[in-house]
């Protein structure tokens, strides 16, 4: 700079000869203000990419400069997000590059007191003999006299935070290792929703995406707090608010959900199928269903079978109840006229049943099959009656079994006064029918309860009633709070299901592929296709070694004989069983429930890996869990050898997540991860090299399954990453030419194709990876076909045939989607039809037709046995056809509607002494435990916290746990607000800081009032931002089905202060136990 | 040129800036606030502010507290027992005479706003700057210059918001920049572009102001006759603000003062009395000299 310049560029000589005389804007600029420029214009590239919090599936753009990620911002060309981010997802910066990350193998050997360093390679090593020992030494070819090919003695649990490719390679290998314990947050966050949704429709996953909610007229949020929990989609929700439609939440609390919401219900926690089912019995007394849409797509004509006897007939139990009233035979609530020994929907016993064995034990999961395809019928044509007055038609049963739910019952129940639910009716009514649809959205505020299933059938049975499935602003949002949760179902890391949830085999005498198919698969709609997408997959899986001769290799699937559940892992590793565990970005130490029988668990192990970002409570509690806190355990006797393993962040890996509406949207590596962090598809495909070069030449039969694995993914890289794309094309599949396939239509059962997953078949269509497609959201119009690839076939709204009437004509001009075009011979619309494409509306199978072919030219769900909406399940669920109200495991009150059953009959409690329910209603001590706990979701906070309680931006914003509480409850149990109150149940006690707030209401049920208490289950003893965690506190009682647990609702009490220290802390819960009288026999009853 | 109280229609220009671009600044809709604080992460990741302590306040959900050097987009959160218009908050009905003790809780509402730096069209911070570090920039917003503040804080009390504060480990003030880097460049402010619902919208603020006047109108029309905007005013204390907001209640509710002014308003007529006071006294001065020298003379 010449010193003309220098001169001219000083502020004073500015000021003097400029424009800015007072120096207070030009002239005072100083250089490095002239020379600012973002670090998004100065970086070397950006990479398109996908939150890793919730399910939304916001667009991220990665900022990379000097091989740094430098900014992470959202993507405006997404039309999920259109650029926008919650608090979380604006803090994956500091999640992905902060100092909370760790980068070195830690290793603690057995007995030892601290962290020891390990080299990777050295840590994979041992984790590959570990994995070889293990397995050789717990494998069993047989349980009881069933073939099993399995071992026990190994489990992993966590899928739902990583990529679908990273989920498919861990159910590959350990399915081929013979490890059924290989389960995922899907079990403990949605399970559920795939039993309601998918015995309702035939698939188990939201009917309706994001964006289409702006259409509705009407969304009621009930179990969710979706402002909070999904801020970025609740734009869509605003969307339509500002479009007119009337926004209600029904909750406990009132949320930022209830903030900006038209109408808030305040309800018991625990009590909203009672609420639901008065409003299905308005709808059904006033007349207001959709009676066309009801008739034509429903089961509502369809006559059940005389043997059918509902709870209102045998005072709270459906007929088919067990002596011991614990197991349901359901051949009673099938349709009359079908043949019902070869119709069972409860695979395993109906399997049992059909070849005269007694069953080999209750299992959860079938129900969870249902994702992709519905319930099995039997054979033979169902009768109906279309003017639905048939006294067994399903219509007057539906009619009948609700009758007693009336405002009256709803107020006694619920707390709701009978003006609030006219309001809801109301709004529903008002806004459903032919012009008009409204949507629900829920999460797990109704998935976890020991009812969790049948939340979700009573919200869809009503929404059937009024004619809002597949309809534009109609639907049911099931919102879902992993990034790739979805994913981690469809293609799953669940014990129970295998990719595009085909069932995993039971273990049955002489079982082999046709029989396996012939007990799930109808005769009727696309799940008729079963054995073909089965073959594919095992063709997929085994190559070479599956052919016809080899019965496809089938004989290679490891079986169960039971539930195989994360919670029986638990009780298995208490016992010995399970010996190895994977831990892959999940936290059960705090976040499952009964956190203190999940660390006693990994107690009893031999090894236990870790993976994850930082040091979890799951990696510590040998070390500084509350057991050695209160002198229960000493980390010099605790013998399990502990690996962590750093993981690599979704900036540093290629792959898929599947949002919360079954979109897969690919994030692109934008980084390698550093030190030795690495993701799981590295870990999960070098660990599986590392074992098969050690089984390498064995002549073990037990071996073959792994040798004979098709595992040879092109790598690339410095740290030899697998390549997740070709991952991707073996998920999509491949046609006898070896092309990529395109649609599942062309998957066949004669081993000429493969597909590792026949619901994601179409993602890799002419070789184009189409979950990666970014077409702008500004240059496409609302469904935004272009984005991504939503499963299945691309389509975003799901059973869209039935936007139109029978006749194929739109139902109204303003929910128009899909329609018949006659000229054309197809069907057509904004979205792609989800029918048989050239089927005419008027068409009619001829006789003896099976599969799709089966189907009729009016029956839009295409999965279904009967190509109807299930008002009625005849099949599919454990628990009963139709829900009825139940109280959950721990309830202050009995069940008014059914006095001699007030909890789920069914419901699946395992016994263990730091697993007790509380007495409830008027039983004995039920008064020791008198509030109401309820548990939630932050915005501000992730889950158990792994990924929110190390960010320091997040960890201020919501820097302790807390527990909500009325200005009433507070005044009558002394708690100070900012003080502490610690609360207590028959499992652990725990402290948190108290929030008075009017915004939890008592409410008066049952005559009398009853105090909720609200609590965020985010905290731990770990991390950046500590508290106690909520899970303490919850018992291990599950719904049947799914073997969910129920952590929405529970009793608790909840006194002054903090909670004793050391071994003061089980004393205390002890003395809570002993006053309540509690033994192995409370809260068993039926 | 070179105003510092009222009307001022180019803010920037006042400033020396020619041909500059239309004046930004922030409309923050309070009323379709979820209170994610979306805004205060996003605002810290790109400025890469430092987080300020891990209190829990019981103030509603509010542990942030306030704006501050190290917080410059600051979500409030208010629990009132009244209803925001037609809204229904479930807890209006018989029976739940709770112990007698719940006889006044009818009606609940929530309010929830992200407050930042006014970017005022008077800054009375940048007119006490003695060292030029805050400065107007084109755009007509107010930055401090990182590397020019002495750390001296006059600024500090002569903001009326009580917005821009020191950095303890530095010395230093800091405050929101409006993104000065990002919008350089054509780029939304971090907060604004992550804000989920749109509560908080960028752009040329006369267009904003046009916004708001129309979505003010539009809740009246909803019942919601509470909503007001606040800052908009060019005719106000502070000539308006660049970053104005629609609220729900009394500015007071949300901890902003009802009337705010540009402290250094009086700056002028202070001069002018000083000025006056200086002669006075020079004057004084002088003929005390002039009758000390008669007196002297006389010696």
């Amino acid at each position: 700079m010449g010193i003309r310049e220098r001169i001219e560029s000083w502020p004073v000589y500015r000021q003097v000869t400029g424009s800015d005389r007072l120096g207070r804007g030009a002239a005072a600029e100083s250089a490095r203000t002239a020379g600012l420029r973002p670090r998004t214009a100065t970086a070397d590239r950006v990479v398109k990419s996908i939150c890793p919090y919730c399910a939304v599936g916001c667009g991220q753009q990665i900022f990379v400069k000097d091989e740094k990620v430098v900014q992470i911002e959202g993507d405006p060309a997404s039309p999920v997000s259109r650029g926008r981010l919650c608090p979380k997802g604006s803090a994956t910066l500091q999640l992905t590059t902060g100092a909370a990350r760790r980068h070195k193998v830690l290793y603690r050997r057995p007995h030892g007191t601290e962290w020891e360093t390990l080299d990777l390679e050295t840590a994979m090593n041992m984790v590959a003999d570990r994995v070889v020992t293990t397995r050789r030494d717990t494998f069993e070819w047989t349980a009881g006299d069933t073939r099993v090919r399995r071992t026990l003695g190994l489990a992993s649990l966590g899928g739902a935070t990583l990529d679908n490719e990273e989920n498919y390679l861990i159910k590959k290998l350990f399915t081929a290792l013979g490890v059924v314990q290989v389960e995922n947050q899907a079990r403990v966050c949605h399970s559920s929703t795939v039993a309601g949704l998918g015995t309702s429709f035939g698939r188990g996953g939201a009917t309706t995406f994001l964006q289409d909610l702006q259409h509705a007229d009407c969304i009621v949020v009930q179990g969710s707090n979706f402002a909070e929990a999904h801020p970025v989609g609740f734009q869509w929700v605003m969307e339509a608010k500002a479009r007119g439609a009337t926004i209600i939440h029904v909750d406990p609390r009132y949320t930022r959900t209830s903030a900006v919401a038209d109408l808030h219900v305040p309800i018991r926690a625990g009590s909203d199928i009672a609420f639901l089912g008065a409003i299905i019995n308005h709808v059904l007394s006033t007349g207001a269903y959709f009676r066309e849409y009801v008739l034509a797509y429903t089961n509502a004509s369809t006559i059940l079978n005389e043997d059918f006897r509902d709870t209102e007939d045998l005072d709270g139990v459906f007929s088919g109840l067990d002596a011991h009233g614990r197991e349901y035979d359901i051949d009673s609530w099938h349709y009359d006229g079908l043949d019902v020994a070869a119709a069972s929907g409860q695979r395993d016993v109906g399997y049992e049943r059909r070849v005269g064995r007694a069953g080999t034990g209750r299992t959860a999961g079938p129900s969870e099959s249902r994702g992709a395809g519905g319930a099995r019928l039997g054979a033979g044509h169902p009768r109906r009656d279309e003017t639905l007055r048939d006294p067994r038609c399903v219509f007057q049963v539906l009619k009948r079994h609700y009758a007693r739910y009336t405002p009256e019952v709803v107020q006694e129940i619920c707390g709701v006064p009978p003006e609030q639910l006219a309001k809801v009716c109301d709004a529903l009514v008002r806004n459903s029918g032919r012009d008009r649809t409204s949507a629900f959205a829920y999460a797990v505020g109704w998935t976890q309860h020991t009812v969790g299933s049948q939340y979700i059938r009573a919200a869809s049975i009503l929404q059937l009633l009024l004619g809002n499935i597949g309809r534009p602003g109609g639907g049911i949002q099931a919102l879902r709070g992993h990034a790739s949760i979805q994913g981690s179902s469809d293609i799953p890391t669940l014990y129970d299901l295998l990719p595009g949830y085909l069932p995993m085999p039971h273990a049955h005498l002489h079982e082999d592929l046709d029989g396996w198919v012939s007990a799930d698969a109808p005769t009727k709609g696309y799940w008729g296709n079963m054995r073909s997408y089965a073959v594919s997959l095992l063709k997929a899986w085994w190559g070479d070694a599956a052919t016809e001769d080899t019965d496809f290799a089938f004989d290679y699937l490891p079986r169960l004989t039971g539930a195989h559940s994360t919670y029986e892992t638990v009780l298995a590793q208490r016992e010995g069983v399970c010996k190895g565990y994977f831990l892959m970005g999940e936290n059960p130490a705090v976040g499952s429930a009964n956190a203190r029988m999940q660390r006693l668990g990994m107690a009893e192990l031999e090894w236990l890996v870790v993976r994850d970002f930082s040091l979890i409570e799951s990696a510590t509690w040998w070390k500084d869990g509350p057991e050695i806190e209160s002198g229960e355990m000493r980390t010099e006797d605790v013998g399990t050898e502990v690996f962590f393993f750093p993981a690599a962040a979704h900036t540093e890996k290629s792959g898929s997540f599947t949002n919360t509406n079954r979109m897969l949207q690919w994030h692109h590596a934008a980084v390698h991860p550093a030190g030795d962090a690495r993701s799981d598809l590295w870990f999960t495909y070098h660990l599986g090299r590392l074992v098969r070069e050690r089984l390498a030449g064995s002549a073990d039969d037990r071996d073959r399954p792994v040798l004979d694995l098709t595992w040879d993914y092109p790598t690339e890289g410095p740290h030899d990453e697998p390549s997740a794309e070709a991952v991707l094309a073996e998920i999509n599949g491949h046609g006898p030419d070896g092309a990529p396939l395109s649609s599942y239509e062309q998957i066949r059962g004669d081993g000429s194709t493969t597909c590792g997953c026949w619901i994601y078949c179409g993602v890799y269509a002419d070789g184009v990876n189409q979950a990666a497609r970014r077409k702008h959201t500004d240059d496409q119009d609302w469904i935004a076909a272009e984005w991504a690839w939503s499963w299945p076939a691309n389509r975003r709204i799901l059973y869209n045939r039935a936007s139109a009437d029978p006749q194929g004509r739109p139902w109204s001009e303003r929910k128009a989607l899909v329609w018949w075009d006659a000229d054309a011979g197809r069907w057509t619309g904004h979205d792609d039809p989800d029918f048989v494409h050239d089927k005419a509306p008027d068409y009619v199978p001829p006789d003896g037709a099976t599969g799709p072919a089966a189907l009729r030219g009016d029956e839009p769900f295409i999965l279904q046995a009967d190509g109807r909406g299930w008002l009625f399940a005849p099949a599919g669920l454990v628990d009963g056809p139709l829900p009825a109200h139940y109280e959950p495991q721990d309830s202050p009150f009995g069940n008014p509607l059914y006095p001699r059953h007030p909890r789920n009959p069914v419901r699946s409690m395992p016994t263990a002494e730091d697993n007790r329910p509380h007495p409830s209603g008027d039983e004995p001590g039920a008064d020791v435990f008198p509030y109401v706990v309820t548990t939630y979701r932050l915005t501000e906070h992730f889950t158990a916290g792994g990924m929110s309680r190390w960010s320091p931006y997040l960890a201020e914003l919501q820097p302790e746990f807390f527990c909500e509480v009325s200005p009433e409850l507070a005044e009558r149990a002394r708690l100070e607000h900012g003080g502490w109150a610690t609360i207590v149940t028959a499992r652990n006690a725990i402290e948190a800081r108290v929030l008075v707030t009017d915004r939890i209401a008592p409410l008066r049920v049952g005559g009398r009032v009853v105090h909720q208490i609200g609590l965020p289950y985010h905290w731990g003893p770990n991390g950046y931002a500590t508290g106690d965690a909520a899970n303490e506190l919850s018992a291990i009682a599950l719904d049947p089905n799914v073997h969910i647990q129920e952590v929405k609702a529970l009793t608790a009490d909840i006194r002054p202060g903090r909670r004793p220290r050391g071994p003061d802390r089980p004393a205390f819960v002890r003395s809570y136990r002993e006053r309540a009288g509690i033994d192995a026999t409370t809260g068993m009853e039926v | 040129m070179g105003r510092i109280t009222g009307e001022l229609h180019d803010v920037a220009g006042d400033a020396g800036h020619r041909d500059h671009p239309p004046r930004m600044g922030f409309f923050t809709d309070t009323s379709v606030c979820i209170g994610c604080k979306a805004c205060e992460v996003a605002c810290k990741e790109w400025n890469m502010v430092p987080e300020d302590g891990l209190t829990f306040t019981g103030m509603s959900y509010d542990n942030t507290q306030g704006l501050g050097a190290d917080t410059w987009r600051h979500v409030a959160f208010i629990e009132q027992r009244r209803p925001i218009g037609e809204q229904d908050p479930g807890l209006e009905y018989d029976g739940v005479d709770v112990l007698g003790l719940a006889g006044e809780r009818a009606d609940l509402r929530w309010l929830m706003a992200s407050d930042v730096c006014k970017h005022c069209t008077h800054a009375a911070c940048l007119d006490v700057c003695p060292t030029g570090s805050l400065f107007r920039t084109e755009f007509g917003t107010v930055v401090v210059q990182e590397d020019i503040c002495n750390g001296c804080g006059y600024c500090v009390p002569a903001c009326p918001y009580g917005v821009i504060d020191q950095r303890e480990e530095d010395g230093r003030v800091w405050k929101c920049t409006l993104c000065y880097d990002r919008i350089s460049d054509g780029q939304e402010p971090a907060c604004a572009k992550a804000c989920p619902t749109d509560s908080i919208q960028y752009g040329p603020l006369d267009e904003l102001r046009e916004r708001a006047a129309e979505r003010v109108e539009q809740l009246h029309d909803a019942g919601v006759a509470d909503a007001r905007l606040y800052g908009h005013d060019p005719d106000d204390g502070v000539g308006g603000d660049g970053a104005f907001f629609l609220l729900l209640d009394e500015p007071e509710t949300y901890g902003l003062p009802p009337d705010p002014f540009v402290t250094t308003r009086d700056l002028p007529s202070m001069w002018r009395h000083g000025a006056v006071a200086a002669l006075t006294l020079v004057g004084g001065i002088a003929a005390a000299f002039a009758v000390g020298d008669r007196i002297g003379g006389r010696r």
